[in-house]
């Protein structure tokens, strides 16, 4: 009989991996798409890191839950209902460089304090894959974040254009902080963090890149995007994991 | 039956080349972790370099098939603490890397592990002509673990092993 704690903790991984590869999948769609070669490998590398992440975590969950689970039967054999991303990551990026850059800034900022904090997870599995990933994230963050200066503090067109794209991403923020009972049993077992603790700190970190990109937050946001915890999704999501899915589901034989 | 000793187990590990960089071992990269005689077999632990490096698969099958050579059915096991880090690597074998045409990483430290902290250690010198006019011209490269340099000097285009 599994203990509601290794229930939960099992939810927590699934989340976090979630998150990682459907981030991952949308990233790796600039693939052979990049507007400059070095930027097509840099979403590349980018995307392989975040899929190694989810890999990690889904590999812990399936561990935890036994039965037969596989990373791949909780990446490929779930429908839109199951995963817990963050609506954030699954938008399309429409062929736009600067949304792509300023979404992986906002979730690679988040990302950076979750796992500073997991390191410290009395987990052993767990702060070990913070510490594995917290290395990547940080690289990401610096990336994404130059290119937000740039285009940003860059031409009147490429300005308006980083701008928009902050306005739109603005409303999806909230969401990286939401959480619910499985974080606080697994909070107050020293396994997770507390999200709303460092809502402040990701504040300042977005807030000096911005400064420094001339780019303003958006004020009276009056609506924050909600969902991913509960798997409901947006309209984009079906067909992505159509496509992610797709492979697995045609040939249920194949293997890697 | 096992004949060969813990030492001589990790020398034939160390005669496996790292797939994206054949220059240097993988005992020499740092993924090999630990190396374990059971009662009848033998167990060892690699670590990735970074979590989605493709080439730690190919790693665990070199690895099985050179022990199976000599008779043993290795357990092989992942494992993630604690990380990796390019700080594993002896100078002896950033000097293989130099050797190759790869900037060796220099050693870790506070800008590599906050992303915004400023990053003023100056270029990274070549590693054809010594040059240290040179400029980064893409935080990524081939491999996860390399960036893309140019060297000013000699005018060669050249990865340097991250610093991780």
């Amino acid at each position: 009989m599994m203990t509601d704690l290794n229930k939960a903790l099992i939810e927590y991984c699934l989340r976090i991996a979630d998150n990682s590869l459907i981030h991952a999948q949308r990233i790796s769609e600039w693939t052979g798409h990049g507007p400059i070669l070095e930027e097509d490998i840099a979403m590349s590398n980018m995307a392989l890191d975040l899929i190694g992440q989810s890999r990690g975590f889904y590999t812990y969950a399936a561990q935890l839950e036994g039965n037969g689970k596989t990373e791949d039967i909780y990446a490929f054999h779930r429908g839109e209902r199951e995963f817990r991303n963050k609506l954030m990551v699954e938008l399309p990026d429409n062929k736009d460089f600067g949304f792509t850059m300023m979404k992986l800034f906002l979730n690679g900022c988040f990302d950076y304090l979750m796992f500073r904090d997991l390191m410290k997870s009395t987990d052993e599995t767990i702060s070990g894959l913070a510490a594995k990933s917290i290395k990547e994230v940080t690289y990401h963050v610096r990336h994404s974040g130059e290119w937000v200066v740039r285009l940003g503090d860059g031409t009147a067109e490429s300005h308006q254009r980083i701008q928009n794209s902050l306005n739109e991403l603005w409303s999806f923020t909230n969401e990286l902080f939401e959480q619910d009972s499985i974080d606080e049993l697994l909070i107050s077992n020293g396994i997770a963090f507390d999200k709303e603790s460092v809502r402040n700190e990701w504040t300042k970190m977005v807030t000096e890149i911005f400064a420094k990109a001339t780019l303003s937050i958006p004020e009276n946001t009056t609506y924050f995007a909600s969902g991913g915890l509960k798997g409901v999704h947006s309209e984009h999501f079906g067909f992505l994991l159509a496509e992610m899915q797709y492979l697995p589901r045609m040939y249920p034989d194949a293997v890697w | 039956m096992v004949t060969l000793d813990v030492r001589e187990i990790w020398d034939l590990l160390n005669s496996i080349p790292d797939p994206e960089v054949p220059a240097i071992s993988i005992v020499e990269l740092g993924v090999v972790r630990d190396v374990r005689l059971t009662d009848s077999n033998v167990q060892v632990d690699i670590t990735p370099t970074y979590s989605g490096c493709p080439a730690l698969k190919s790693m665990e099958e070199q690895i099985r098939a050179k022990l199976l050579l000599v008779g043993l059915t290795p357990l092989i096991k992942t494992i993630y603490k604690p990380a990796w880090t390019t700080d594993w690597m002896s100078d002896e074998t950033k000097e293989k890397l130099r050797a190759y045409g790869i900037a060796p990483p220099d050693k870790i430290s506070f800008e590599n592990l906050h992303p915004f902290a400023n990053n003023d250690k100056g270029p990274v010198a070549c590693p054809f002509c010594s040059s240290t006019d040179t400029s980064l011209t893409s935080r990524f490269g081939s491999t996860a673990c390399k960036a893309l340099h140019f060297c000013n000097a000699c005018c060669q285009p050249f990865e340097q092993f991250k610093c991780h």
